[in-house]
């Protein structure tokens, strides 16, 4: 039993020293911001971390548009409801779905991508390099890279939010016989913009839970060659786990 | 007298709970190339670090300048740093690289463009400066990475065994240029390695750790023909250490039988002796000079290293030595032979690892 509490105790300040850790690396962040921008660094990660995603985005928000549509509908018109579903599809995807599942897109493409490459970069040298050349990593490396993701998240999450009702309308229309008019119709008469917004807001919360924790496992990745799997595969998995954390507090306070 | 441009007083750093350096005080001279020397773990590369300011020690000063520098952070310190494994950014032409560190200092572009060209001159890379790191072979990228230290000018340019990714032949000829290049620039020096030969061959001053401690400072020559323990003795080069009986004399007790002269006189008590391999003679007849030592020996096993044999003899007490037999010819030593070592070639060692 006393080692089991050991063992826990032990766990649990771990946990409360990594979830430290990343916050100061946060607030240092917000502090590099300060300084004047490298715009061509955050277009470069714009360009890499957000277009290189959209494919991606689009293939997974569409088949979960279909998919959801195949399992409602058939209930939906047997209850009548037929006139609801695309907005009820409209409003899962633009609150939950399409920001968490980008979310969990992003982490795997993007979280991965900043994690290698920074682990990399470590483990090479080239972090130390930048130090005694009088450069701050965290305003070289995580600045333009938070930026990025701040504003590529969301935009992803515009194009998957659209894609996702685009797959819903393709199977209410030719798989369960619901008119055209009347999928768009339900969308305009059930969904508001804040069923939008609030998912464009979580998103960019996913962002930077994307960009901090991609940016630390990297800069925390243990040296050699294998430091970089596992940096990149701890920086994923985190990412996932926060970004479900984050969306059930998020949704908790923008939509009751 | 040359001028003191860094000392290190009394460090001691942890990791955790372990202590990795233990109480290191050294002084570096003003255009000195000294070399950190020692296996693998022995803190030359985290005394290297604290010196850049990547790691700050967690007891005792360093002075850089005549500043005291340990809480500066590595970008106010006026150091720079050739990395292992070069630390070049890949997606930087070599021209760009060696200007990165200009650059963040703000300087105007004209001065930028005159001191890369002259470091990129000095290195031998003029006419590469728009290829990327990964279109270059290794002795180049460090060629780069050495031109991107020197143009900072720095008080003392740090090197952390630069040349460990190099082929033998490469590092040979790229440890001549460091050098000269160094010689000519007076740039006061500090090398980490683990190699001996390039330790010996590159140093004004050479430092051996073992495990986080200091044990000897000195120049080359000195370390190596002086040892001050066994440790040292045996890790610079390949050496005989052998226990004898000193008595406050030049003659020291071997055996029951076997009384060695020393080089200097030893103290009473159990003391190691060093004795080069290369220093002790073979003959078939004990026909020593005044000033030699003799011993009858039998010839275990022989190796012919091209330039010179090495032979594993024992004695009669059973303790088997190393000789090295250069330019041997055609003469191979067999059996029952007398072995030879003059006494101004052997080295009482006074202090116990």
């Amino acid at each position: 039993m006393e080692h089991f509490l050991e063992k826990l105790g032990s766990a649990v300040i771990k946990w409360l020293q990594y979830i430290g850790e990343v916050v100061l690396l946060f607030v240092e962040t917000l502090r590099q911001m300060k300084k004047p921008l490298r715009i061509h660094h955050m277009f470069a990660q714009m360009a890499h971390l957000g277009v290189d995603t959209l494919p991606i985005v689009g293939l997974t928000l569409l088949f979960t548009g279909m998919v959801m549509t195949l399992q409602v509908a058939h209930e939906f018109i047997r209850f009548g409801a037929q006139s609801t579903i695309g907005g009820v599809i409209t409003i899962a995807v633009g609150r939950e779905l399409g920001p968490v599942l980008v979310g969990v897109v992003a982490a795997g493409r993007v979280g991965a991508a900043i994690t290698a490459e920074i682990s990399t970069m470590k483990v090479t040298e080239q972090i130390d390099a930048l130090r005694v050349m009088a450069t701050n990593p965290v305003g070289y490396l995580v600045v333009p890279r938070m930026l990025a993701c701040m504003f590529m998240v969301p935009v992803l999450t515009i194009f998957g939010d659209f894609i996702g009702v685009v797959g819903g309308w393709f199977v209410a229309v030719f798989r369960s016989g619901i008119s055209s008019y009347l999928y768009w119709h339900s969308i305009t008469m059930f969904v508001e913009a804040y069923d939008i917004t609030g998912g464009l807001i979580k998103s960019v919360v996913f962002g930077i839970i994307i960009a901090v924790l991609g940016c630390y496992c990297g800069l925390k990745a243990p040296n050699g060659a294998e430091g970089v799997g596992l940096a990149t595969t701890r920086s994923v998995v985190s990412a996932i786990i926060m970004i479900f954390c984050a969306n059930c507090f998020l949704s908790l306070i923008l939509y009751q | 007298m040359s001028e003191t441009v860094m000392e290190l007083k009394h460090i001691n750093k942890f990791f955790g709970s372990t202590q990795v350096i233990h109480d290191v005080n050294f002084k570096v001279q003003k255009g000195d190339f000294v070399t950190l020397l020692g296996p693998s773990g022995c803190g030359k590369t985290t005394i290297l670090r604290m010196i850049a300011g990547f790691y700050e020690p967690d007891s005792g000063e360093i002075h850089l300048a005549g500043r005291q520098i340990e809480r500066v952070p590595p970008y106010a310190r006026n150091t720079a740093m050739v990395f292992q494994e070069y630390a070049l950014f890949p997606h930087m032409t070599v021209f760009e690289n060696v200007a990165y560190g200009l650059r963040v200092r703000h300087t105007e572009d004209s001065v930028v463009k005159k001191k890369v060209g002259e470091a990129l001159e000095l290195m031998q890379l003029l006419g590469m400066e728009d290829r990327y790191p990964n279109q270059m072979s290794g002795g180049q990228q460090q060629r780069v990475a050495v031109a991107r230290a020197l143009v900072m000018q720095p008080d003392v340019l740090l090197l952390d065994e630069p040349l460990s990714n190099l082929d033998a032949k490469l590092r040979e000829s790229v440890r001549v240029e460091l050098r000269s290049i160094q010689q000519k620039m007076g740039l006061t020096t500090i090398y980490v390695t683990h190699d001996q030969q390039e330790a010996l061959s590159m140093s004004d001053s050479v430092i051996v750790l073992q495990k986080g401690f200091l044990r000897q400072q000195g120049k080359p020559h000195e370390i190596y023909f002086a040892p001050r323990t066994p440790f040292v003795a045996d890790f610079i080069g390949t050496t005989n250490l052998i226990k004898v009986n000193g008595d406050d004399a030049l003659l020291v007790g071997y055996d029951e039988d076997t009384v060695l002269q020393a080089d200097a006189v030893c103290p009473k008590g159990e003391h190691t002796l060093s004795i080069r391999p290369e220093s002790i003679r073979l003959s078939e007849k004990p026909s020593p000079s005044a000033t030699d030592n003799i011993m009858p020996v039998t010839v275990v096993r022989s190796m012919f290293l091209g330039e010179k044999m090495r032979y594993f003899v024992q004695d009669r007490k059973g303790q088997e030595w190393i000789a090295d037999i250069f330019d041997p010819g055609r003469k191979i030593y067999e059996g029952e032979v007398y072995m030879l070592f003059a006494a101004d070639r052997t080295h009482v060692i006074e202090e116990d690892d």
